[in-house]
Formats: structure tokens, C-alpha cells, sequence
């Protein structure tokens, strides 16, 4: 009956970067399917344009051109609440809506939910799947961190259903990627794998032996990943604009967005070298700041103690030490910076290792799952743990846990309720996660009602509930009135998560998010290189017009009005040719302001050296 | 079915760790979701069921602790849910020491803590450490042989035994912790997730 299911395809929905993977019959192993253009990752990001949607890197274009409309990151905002992204929102050009549960983005004049984002970036991957296959992809195993809890993974679940995709599994991304090392060459053993992301971070600690793979503890940190170096390494350079420049940008959301892509690049530069130069353009200045490895470790020393408390509590939760691990695995493309894999090895005392690509052990891994679930693999198994306590709100506000964390999934608890008024007929409960004791301090999952009961003296009825955690960490809620033996019908309002109703509703409507057709992707590309090197003329313009002549000034200035006249025409070719002939009467005047900013740029430098000489 | 039936043990408190973990490993392969994606609803149903039960007698057997006090819950025909239903009960022999803790305790709350009142508790909260210790050994050691072998006759006995250890060891550990928070340290230092 299996031969007639469609082929389940493993995806690594990521903060900075998706990916889709499948496992190849012939081989056996797990493979990454490239897009047309031969490029595995896609950006996880999304445009909303007039002329339609854009995803991967032609969205990324738009980032700094389109910062308004352009959402990045939005992995961050899956599951959570207005109160819970406060802190960060000052670094994303688009804002949220002011109100309780779901995060709702205001981008380009509309409002999207974060599954509806994320969907449109599964569905580009399970496009590029069937394009690869040349079949309908209809089912997959999507990664999350493990240390997500129910909401978000209620969020990503959600996501691939709004993309059409039946999400056969949710598996965590650390696991996930045991299990592609498994296939290769893991000896049974105990072993730690850190996963440091875009913008999450994760520790578990597994014991492999025989095939199966069962998790021991997993602990983490869903708001820490590699975004966050960016960010100290940007806002230090915007101290340091102020500083020099006297420049105040932080609310520029293009410039920001520029220092943003800057600063992710110097710190990637800075994994291979000591020392890295940035150089940006900005409107009435150019901006040149050379910066150290040894500068960036300052900055981001913090972040990376903040991933070794998690790490420690995982080693306690599996009552081991850290010499009992027999190996420790790298993933995440944020494990590349140096400085985190010198505080892994102090931690664990041992050198950690990254011998599978670490951007593409996670959909590699998922793949894996996939096959398993698809009877393809029999011998490995997964057993997974959830990573935070689950229990109810019980008078006074406190939490009585009915699951600790780091039980093995799935899991079940019993809870009997009942009535506290005569006739009442309907019970309400309030499920939350987390790991203290007030119900204040954890996380509000929902509040479900048990309703349809009949009416009877206070504290006749007898209401058995059952709290299950199934097999991708996620809760089901089951009622039983024991007198009668009859199901209790219950309603579910997930605090920060969309209700069955709206995610059916957001299906229909995904269509009108679909991609930007080919031609229409080229016209926005077309029209996006165009105002790129406008923008740059007029800058050269403003700051190079004393280098050279009037008539040359003036063929540039007819060049620019002459492509700007046919921008909005969507005529591709015209467009181009514009933007080419803009570029070439401009070539001369970029040679002189390079080589004036150059001269300013050295001897800025001199200067900075004599200060420096005693 | 309970626990020790999962696993096909009998109503003993003597488990060889790596056989029970043998045993969870092979039961998992039985009846884990993964491995039963193409069945129908129903039969997914009863593999989630039947796989959560098998990781919960698992969570509970695997540790020599709770593997007691289930038994206790099973001989007296309590429900079957995780989690210790026994009250903390202070040891007679202890109850002079417990009086000087809790006056201590009270001055603590009430002013600051001196270098002296802190060595105090520091000194005391280590010899009810080895007390706590001492009585985790009694109930996994001697007490559980003692269950294995009990004629039919003297169980009863065993079981209460067994009862009054977990209810010292319970207070215990409650004192532990009071004077943990006391001296100002971590309220999860006895480490309440522990794995075996």
C-alpha cells in the first residue's frame, strides 16, 4: 500500500536558509536537490511585490532596495507573541501588529501571519522538488529546533499546510542530523550535537547503539543563532558611524539593511582571516572600517557563553559528564566561527568535529526520516524526548506538571477534572510549557474546554483527560466522561497559533501569494538592477561632481532621466539596455571617486597610525 | 497491562539495567509510529498509544527509585500515573537535629545569614546529604532484596518498610532543599530529571 503514497521528501526550514532533500534509491544516501540555477540553499526570504511574490535570492535582492516589503528571518516569529519579539523588532524594517496571539506582519500594506511566510517558502522548495522529480511532492518531514516548543512547532506544521503539503513528521534539527551522520559512518556511542543556526540554537545529547538513536536530554535557546552576531557586530558599527561620521542611520531601514549584509559577511570573512576591511557607500559618504577576528570575538563572546549553560544542563538532565561523550558533531553554519568551536572544545574536552556540510546535515537528516517513515530504512530508529515540561494551571497559578521535559515521545499523562458548581457543563483548563513553577513565568500553549457535559451535582462528574504528546512533540488533548464512557467534545484556543478555521482560510488564499512568474521575476529583477545603479549614480553624482566636467556631468544626468522614463514602461529589454548604457557613461566618473575614496581611505589610515605610534 | 508486564518482568525489584534497555530498544522497534505510517487510522492510533505506554514503564523501571514507588502504587492498586504520591515524613532518630534546622532556617529568612549560621547549615545540609544517600542505598539495596525474597507472609511488612523509607527520604531531600534556597543556591541542585 506504500507503492501507491507519494515520495516524502525531507525539508530544512531555516532561519537564514531552507533546503530540500531526498534519499536516492540507487545509492541509498541522502542528497540536497539544487534549483535550476545548481544553488542548494534558498534564502528564507520573501517579497511581496506588486507584480507578485519573489522567494530565495531574488527576494534577498530586494532586501536592500525593498526593505518594507521584504521579510527575512521570520523563523523567529513563528509561535510567539507581540511581548516575546519586542526586544528585536527594532532590527527588521517591517513592524507587527499591536495585539494578543499571533504575530501579525505589516508588509507592503498587508498583514501576514508567520506560517503564511514560511508557507510561501515551502512551497517554492516543494516546487523545485517536483520540477527535480517530475511528479507531485504532496508529503514531507519538515525540521524544526529542538528546543521549539508546541506553538512553534504547531506553526511549522501549520506552514506546510498552507504550502499543500501533508506534514508527515516534525523532527528535530540536531536529531535529524544524527541520523544522516548514522547512515554514514556514527559508531554506537554517546554523542553530543550542538546546533548553532540563524537564528536558534540547540544541544542534544544522544546514545547511539544497534540503530536506534535515543535521545538522552536536549536544552537550547530558540532566540540565539548566528543573526545575533550580526547584529552586536552592526550596532557596533553604527557606535562607530556616529562616532566618526556623526551619522545617526538606525532608523535608515535601507542603510540598516546594508550594514546588516555587511556585517554577515565580515563575520563569515572572519571564520578564514584575522582581519577584514567594509567598505559601503552611503548617500553623502563613504564609509570604510577595517575590524579584527579578534574585535568580533569581543562582540560576540557573550553570545557564545550564552550557548554553554544549556549545554551544561543537558549534561545534568543525562546525569553525565562531559568526558563520558565519545564524540561531539558541529552543525549549523554558525559552528564555522572559531571562537564557538574553541568554547565547545573547552566545555566537552574533546575536538568537535563537522565532517557532513553543516548547512546541509539537517535536510540530509530529514531525508533520512523521511525514509523511514516511507518503510525505506528499517533498521534506524529515532527516539526523540520533548524538551519542556507540560502541565496545567492549577489553583493559585501554579504549574502541576504532567510531563517533565526530556521524556521520550511519545508520551502520555492522565488528569482526572471535574465540576465545582451543580450543573455545570463546561470545564476549562489551561496547558502551558516550561520549567518554573508559576504559571506566569511559563508558556501559555491554550486553554481547551471541555464542553457537553452533563449537568450534575458539583464533583459528580468524572472526567478523565489524556495529554498526549505524539511523535513531533506536539500535544492532543482527548476527554473521556467516565460515567458515561462518552468523548467530551473539546475546544482548543492556541494562544499564540492559528485555530483550524484559519488555516483552512489561508489555503484558499495562498494562491494569491503565489510566486511571480518567470517573465514577471525578470521585469522585477530587470527594474531592481536598474534603480541599483541609479541610486549609485546619483550618490557618484553628489559626491564625485568636482572631478570632472561639465559635459560629462551632463551625459550621465540625460543617461539617468533616459532610463528612468522607460523604468515603469515593462519593457525588459529597453529597461536593460538603459541600465547598461547608464552603467557605461558612468564608468569613468566610478574610476575617479574610487580612487579618491581609496586616497581618502589611506590617508585616513596614516593618520590613525601616527595617533597610534608613542 | 502494567510497567513490569510491558516488559515481561515479574512483580520484582531487581532489573538488570542493560537488559531492560535491550528489551525498550526491541519494544520500540514494535511498536514506534515511525514504523507503522502505512496502517490505517485506527492501527496508528494503537502504536502511539502502545508506543507511549512502553516509554513511560520504560521512564519509570529504568530508575531504581521510581521502579519502588510504582510497586507500591501497583500492591496497593492505586493508579497507575507517574509521580510520587507517598508524604514526607520526618525519621524519629533526626527529629532533635530537624528542630535546630528549622530554627535555623527561620533566623536565616528573617535577618541575614553570618559567616557562622552559614557554615552551620553548610555542615548540616552535607550530613543530611549523607543521610539522603544513605537512605537511597537502604531502599535500592537491602529493602528491594528483601521484597524479592519475602515470603508471601511477610510482604506486607516489606511494603511498609519500604514506604516509611521513601517517605524519610522524601523529607529529606525536602529539608536539602529548603536549605539549598537558604544559602541563597540553585533550587535544582538535587537535580529533579535525573536518568539513570
Amino acid at each position: 500500500m506504500r507503492g501507491r503514497l507519494s515520495r516524502i521528501v525531507g525539508i530544512d526550514l531555516g532561519t537564514t536558509n531552507s533546503l530540500v532533500a531526498y534519499i536516492d534509491e540507487q545509492t541509498g544516501l541522502p542528497r540536497v536537490i539544487p534549483d535550476r540555477d545548481g544553488h542548494v540553499l534558498l534564502p528564507s526570504v520573501v517579497s511581496f511585490t506588486r507584480e507578485g511574490v519573489l522567494v530565495g535570492d531574488a527576494a534577498k535582492r530586494q532586501l536592500v532596495r525593498k526593505p518594507d516589503t521584504t521579510v527575512y528571518s521570520v523563523k523567529r516569529f513563528m509561535g510567539r507573541g507581540w511581548d516575546d519579539v519586542q526586544e528585536e523588532l527594532r532590527y527588521f524594517p517591517f513592524s507587527i501588529k499591536p495585539e494578543d496571539g499571533i504575530i501579525r506582519l505589516l508588509v507592503g500594506g498587508r498583514e501576514v501571519t508567520p506560517p503564511e511566510v514560511s508557507a510561501i517558502v515551502l512551497r517554492s522548495l516543494k516546487e523545485r522538488a517536483e520540477a527535480h522529480f517530475g511528479e507531485p511532492i504532496e508529503r514531507a518531514v519538515i525540521t524544526v529546533p529542538a528546543y521549539f516548543n508546541d506553538s512553534q512547532r504547531q506553526a511549522t506544521k501549520d506552514a506546510g499546510r498552507i504550502a499543500g503539503l501533508d506534514v508527515v513528521r516534525i523532527v528535530n534539527e540536531p536529531t535529524a542530523a544524527s541520523l544522516a551522520y548514522g547512515l554514514h559512518e556514527l559508531h554506537d556511542g554517546i554523542i553530543a550535537v550542538y546546533d548553532l543556526g540563524g537564528g536558534t540554537f540547540d544541544i542534544s545529547i544522544l546514545r547511539v547503539k544497534d540503530g536506534i538513536f535515543e535521545v538522552l536530554a536536549t536544552n537550547g535557546n530558540t532566540h540565539l543563532g548566528g543573526d545575533d552576531f550580526d547584529r552586536v557586530l552592526m550596532d557596533w558599527l553604527l557606535d562607530d558611524l556616529r562616532a566618526r561620521h556623526g551619522a545617526d542611520l538606525s532608523g535608515d531601514h535601507e542603510a540598516l539593511q546594508e550594514l546588516r549584509l555587511a556585517s554577515e559577511a565580515a563575520k563569515i570573512r572572519l571564520s578564514a582571516v584575522e582581519r577584514t576591511a567594509l567598505t559601503l557607500p552611503f548617500a553623502d559618504f563613504t564609509y570604510h572600517r577595517e575590524t579584527s577576528r579578534q574585535e568580533l570575538e569581543e562582540l560576540i563572546e557573550p553570545l557564545v557563553q550564552a550557548t554553554l549553560a544549556p549545554c551544561r544542563m543537558a549534561l545534568a538532565d543525562a546525569g553525565l559528564a562531559p568526558g563520558q561523550l565519545d564524540e561531539v558533531v558541529l552543525v549549523g553554519g554558525s559552528t564555522r566561527v572559531p571562537l564557538v568551536r574553541r568554547r565547545v572544545q573547552e566545555l566537552f574536552g574533546k575536538v568537535p568535529h563537522s565532517r557532513l556540510n553543516p548547512d546541509e546535515v539537517v535536510a540530509l537528516g530529514a531525508a533520512v526520516q523521511a525514509h523511514i517513515l516511507a518503510g525505506g530504512i528499517t533498521n534506524m530508529l529515532l527516539l526523540d524526548v520533548t524538551p519542556l515540561s507540560l502541565g496545567i494551571e492549577t489553583l493559585g497559578g501554579i504549574v502541576s506538571v504532567l510531563i517533565p521535559r526530556n521524556t521520550t515521545i511519545p508520551t502520555s499523562a492522565r488528569e482526572m477534572f471535574t465540576t465545582s458548581v451543580d450543573g455545570q457543563t463546561v470545564v476549562d483548563m489551561h496547558v502551558v510549557q516550561g520549567e518554573r513553577e508559576l504559571v506566569r513565568d511559563c508558556r501559555s500553549l491554550a486553554r481547551f474546554e471541555l464542553r457537553g457535559i452533563d449537568p450534575m451535582p458539583a464533583g459528580m462528574p468524572k472526567i478523565e483527560v489524556t495529554f498526549l504528546i505524539d511523535a513531533n512533540g506536539i500535544l492532543q488533548v482527548h476527554a473521556r466522561e467516565l460515567r458515561t464512557g462518552k468523548a467530551a467534545s473539546i475546544e482548543v484556543k492556541p494562544t499564540y497559533g492559528l485555530e483550524d478555521a484559519d488555516v483552512a482560510r489561508m489555503v484558499e488564499e495562498s494562491f494569491a501569494y503565489a510566486e511571480a512568474d518567470v517573465s514577471a521575476r525578470l521585469l522585477i529583477e530587470t527594474r531592481n538592477e536598474a534603480d541599483t545603479v541609479t541610486t549609485h549614480v546619483e550618490r557618484a553624482l553628489r559626491q564625485g561632481a568636482h572631478l570632472t566636467g561639465e559635459d560629462e556631468l551632463a551625459r550621465i544626468r540625460a543617461a539617468v532621466d533616459a532610463l528612468k522614463q522607460v523604468r515603469e514602461s515593462g519593457d525588459r529589454d529597453l529597461i536593460r539596455e538603459r541600465t547598461i548604457a547608464l552603467n557605461h557613461a558612468t564608468e569613468r566618473l566610478a574610476e575617479l571617486l574610487m580612487d579618491s575614496t581609496l586616497k581618502e581611505a589611506l590617508g585616513s589610515k596614516r593618520v590613525a597610525e601616527i595617533l597610534e605610534s608613542p | 497491562m502494567n510497567y513490569l508486564e510491558v516488559f515481561g518482568l515479574p512483580r520484582r525489584l531487581a532489573i538488570d539495567a542493560d537488559e531492560l534497555q535491550r528489551r525498550f530498544y526491541a519494544l520500540s522497534r514494535q511498536h514506534h509510529p515511525d514504523f507503522h505510517q502505512g496502517a490505517t487510522a485506527e492501527e496508528q492510533a494503537k502504536a502511539l498509544e502502545s508506543s507511549a505506554l512502553v516509554n513511560a514503564a520504560y521512564r519509570t523501571l529504568r530508575d531504581p527509585i521510581a521502579r519502588i514507588e510504582y510497586l507500591l502504587r501497583l500492591e496497593e492498586g492505586r493508579e497507575t500515573a507517574e509521580g510520587t504520591t507517598v508524604k514526607p515524613k520526618a525519621p524519629p532518630e533526626l527529629l532533635e537535629e530537624m528542630f535546630e534546622i528549622q530554627e535555623a532556617l527561620q533566623e536565616a529568612t528573617a535577618g541575614g545569614l553570618g559567616a557562622a549560621a552559614r557554615a552551620t547549615l553548610l555542615a548540616q545540609r552535607e550530613r543530611l546529604r549523607q543521610r539522603y544517600q544513605a537512605e537511597e542505598r537502604r531502599l535500592c539495596g537491602t529493602l528491594s532484596q528483601a521484597w524479592d525474597n519475602a515470603p508471601a507472609g511477610d510482604r506486607q511488612s516489606v511494603l511498609a518498610a519500604l514506604r516509611e523509607a521513601l517517605a524519610t527520604r522524601a523529607y529529606l531531600r525536602t529539608v536539602i532543599n529548603d536549605l539549598s534556597v537558604a544559602l541563597g543556591e540553585d533550587e535544582g541542585s538535587l537535580v529533579s530529571n535525573r536518568r539513570h
